[in-house]
């Protein structure tokens, strides 16, 4: 087994797209969100809307942990890193987010330290080779992320390293999909359940939306068939009038997720009372903050963080975008003062943000070629 | 000499950045915007790999390049080989045979001496093999901390072939994009020899002169030759981008055709990386006539080093200026330029 190209079979992937075209009742438009932002990109990037019939509506999610800090955070988190003795080190994902005044990679420009590190570990090594700076860690994902970033501030505090702290900007999803589904402008049938995430926290954390919504979730893969597997799952139940949890990423997704991961977040990370979402407003419970057990190593607490809000620019829609409101080409500065060269929120230079998506692979489609699968 | 007069330039942003020198978009904003307007006046044309130009009814080939490689040994090669090859191929793509060469080094003060001997080696091993003279060169010292390690820099004359007349506005609807060999390789291979990651993989830097593959290409089918480049920085999705938006046409690529290395292929997916944005330092691109595209591929494939040429797309009216990948089921996505350097993903 490969992994990858089984999941790639052409041939299955077309029985994948018949078996979907068979299922869907075509008297029913299905709204089906993939929360998070990896599907939307994996969903573009192969094609995948293309082998959907045109009443299966695919819903961009909020699933993308740079796109949705708000402004402010990121400009803290710069602020802070603004010492001369500083390193800021980050993801590749965060280097083009813009700031109020750059992003990271124009700070870089401008001469601050920035250096973009694969995991936190490297962060780590970064304190130790550098003992005359200090490294902060700009650390953001869902609970995919967390559990590594947990288990760097125990190692940085087992070995009492003094130049290393972490700026914590981690959020958890459920009160994510929990806003989502409180919203009066969503109407959706089901969800493709984040694959990763699912990897740490399990299955279960999703039972009260196939229970007390009534929504079906279908824990998905990356792979085009395991995407267009999902949405079987999903309109299979939808058919039958079920709403339940399935797993369809058994090869990686335990249903009870990994405990130790878990341990490690909880010895390391407690919940914020509440924490702002860019486009989902204030939502308590919602984002993960460093123990005073470690506080020497969050940066929140080591320094003074400015905390100022900054608000998106007014004809920004960044927000409706990430609730799925919107298409991505329908925000108005899409395309036009929104590119990924000049981007005015971080959907649109996010590895995970569906307005770099969609402009990356799909805007320009000509509409023709889409169905023509006779080359 | 009539003076060329500037053109107004179009380049806004107050500062260079990385991106402009990692040959994607932002790249294309300051060569079109800035040099070119006040180098080559208000109309200069299309930007290709090499100058054309004419000395007393003799047409020769003119090219310049820089080399700024970390590190400078990695698998395969060394920036020292990058220098002459990617000198070479330069012109090989736009037609011509390699003369003479002349470089330029800017050397770190503190340099190990044994290292520059080792690059200057390289570089005469390189140009013997590739049938090339270095004609001479010039040399800098800057202070410690102000190069990294070294700087090379070359330019190359070089003779036109006769039987080849490439342009991009002679590219048709219908032609055949050919494809020297797998892509990926030598980026990949930089990556991972940066030490920044824990991965490993059997790769090496595909560096060599393409000249005898573009030699037979332009022998067996040159009339039907429209237009070459070889896909370094910013990989074959740039190169295509830049002929699809000089052309007006679009490029529609078969992804099942496009030749990769299992090794490369996995660690674009483990990075989050797309092969067709990545470096190669030893493939080129035509864009042949369907007429003859099966030739120009037997030809390829005849030459030692060609045999896993592949025709791996074609030129249409959609899209407009953009190229587009397809897959065996019937989906789709544009591909487009990189903004600057590619970035691996974070989850």
């Amino acid at each position: 087994m490969k992994f990858v190209d089984e999941f790639r079979s052409p041939e299955l992937i077309t029985k994948a797209g018949e078996e979907i075209r068979k299922l869907a009742d075509p008297s029913r438009h299905y709204r089906i969100m993939e929360v998070c932002g990896g599907h939307t990109h994996a969903i573009y990037r192969f094609g995948l809307k293309d082998l959907l019939p045109v009443n299966v509506e695919l819903i961009h999610g909020p699933g993308c942990p740079v796109c949705v800090l708000p402004m402010g955070r990121i400009d803290d988190g710069l602020a802070l890193a603004a010492e001369p003795n500083f390193i800021f080190a980050a993801f590749g994902d965060m280097m083009r987010v813009p700031g109020t005044n750059g992003s990271p990679l124009e700070y870089k420009a401008r001469g601050m330290d920035v250096r973009i590190v694969y995991s936190p570990a490297d962060a780590l090594k970064l304190a130790r080779n550098n003992p005359g700076k200090h490294v902060m860690f700009f650390a953001i994902g869902f609970e995919t992320t967390a559990p590594s970033t947990a288990l760097t501030l125990v190692r940085a505090k087992a070995e009492d390293l003094q130049n290393f702290s972490v700026f914590c900007n981690h959020v958890t999803i459920i009160p994510a999909i929990r806003a989502i589904l409180d919203s009066p402008d969503m109407r959706l049938d089901g969800f493709v359940g984040p694959g990763h995430v699912s990897t740490v926290i399990g299955c279960r954390p999703y039972d009260w939306i196939a229970k007390d919504e009534g929504k079906p979730v279908v824990v998905s893969g990356f792979e085009p068939l395991d995407i267009l597997q999902s949405i079987v799952m999903l309109l299979r139940q939808l058919r039958n009038g079920e709403a339940k949890v399935e797993n369809q990423y058994k090869r990686v997704v335990p249903w009870e997720g990994n405990r130790a991961a878990l341990r490690a977040m909880a010895e390391v990370f407690e919940l914020r009372p509440y924490f702002e979402w860019r486009g989902l407003g204030f939502i308590s419970q919602s984002a993960l903050k460093i123990r005073a057990g470690y506080a020497q190593w969050d940066s929140e607490q080591r320094f003074t963080v400015p905390g100022v809000r900054v608000t998106d620019p007014k004809a920004a829609q960044c927000g409706e975008v990430l609730k799925g409101v919107l298409k991505p080409a329908q925000c108005k500065l899409f395309g036009r003062e929104c590119t990924p060269e000049q981007p005015v929120g971080a959907l649109m230079v996010s590895s995970e943000g569906s307005c770099a998506a969609y402009y990356n692979y799909e805007h320009r489609k000509p509409v023709t070629i889409a169905s023509a699968a006779a080359f | 000499m009539a003076t060329i007069p500037a053109a107004k330039i179009r380049f806004r942003e107050p500062q260079i950045e990385m991106a402009h020198g990692a040959g994607g978009k932002a790249s294309r904003r300051l060569v079109e915007g800035l040099f070119a307007p006040l180098l080559f006046g208000a109309s200069p044309g299309p930007l290709g790999d090499a100058a054309h130009i004419q000395i007393n009814g003799t047409r020769i080939a003119m090219t310049t390049d820089s080399f700024v490689v970390k590190p400078l040994r990695f698998p395969g090669g060394s920036i020292g080989e990058l220098a002459i090859n990617g000198t070479v191929n330069d012109l090989a793509v736009s037609g011509a045979r390699a003369e003479a060469i002349v470089v330029t080094f800017v050397l770190e003060a503190g340099l190990p001496t044994e290292i520059l001997e080792a690059e200057v080696r390289a570089m005469g091993q390189a140009a013997e093999k590739a049938g090339v003279r270095i004609a001479g060169g010039d040399t800098k010292v800057v202070e410690h901390g102000k190069a990294d390690k070294m700087y090379i820099s070359t330019t190359g004359i070089g003779r036109l072939l006769s039987g080849v007349e490439i342009s991009p506005q002679s590219v048709q609807l219908g032609d055949k994009v050919l494809l020297s060999g797998p892509i990926g390789d030598h980026g990949i291979t930089i990556l991972l020899a940066r030490g920044d990651l824990d991965l490993e993989a059997n790769l090496t830097s595909d560096t060599r002169s393409v000249f005898p593959l573009v030699d037979s290409l332009v022998q067996a089918a040159g009339a039907g030759v429209r237009w070459m480049r070889d896909p370094t920085r910013g990989g074959v999705a740039t190169s295509l981008n830049e002929l699809a938006r000089d052309c007006g046409h679009g490029i529609v690529l078969f992804e099942e055709k496009i030749p990769i290395r299992d090794s490369v292929r996995g660690a674009c997916e483990l990075l989050g990386l797309d092969p067709l944005h990545i470096a190669n330092e030893g493939q080129f691109l035509a864009i042949v006539s369907a007429e003859l595209a099966d030739t120009a591929l037997q030809a390829l494939r005849a030459t030692p080093g060609g045999e896993e040429a592949q025709l791996i797309g074609e030129v249409r009216e959609q899209p407009e200026s953009s190229v587009l990948v397809t897959t065996l089921y019937g989906g789709s996505r544009i591909v487009d330029m990189l903004v600057g350097d590619p970035l691996p993903r974070i989850c």
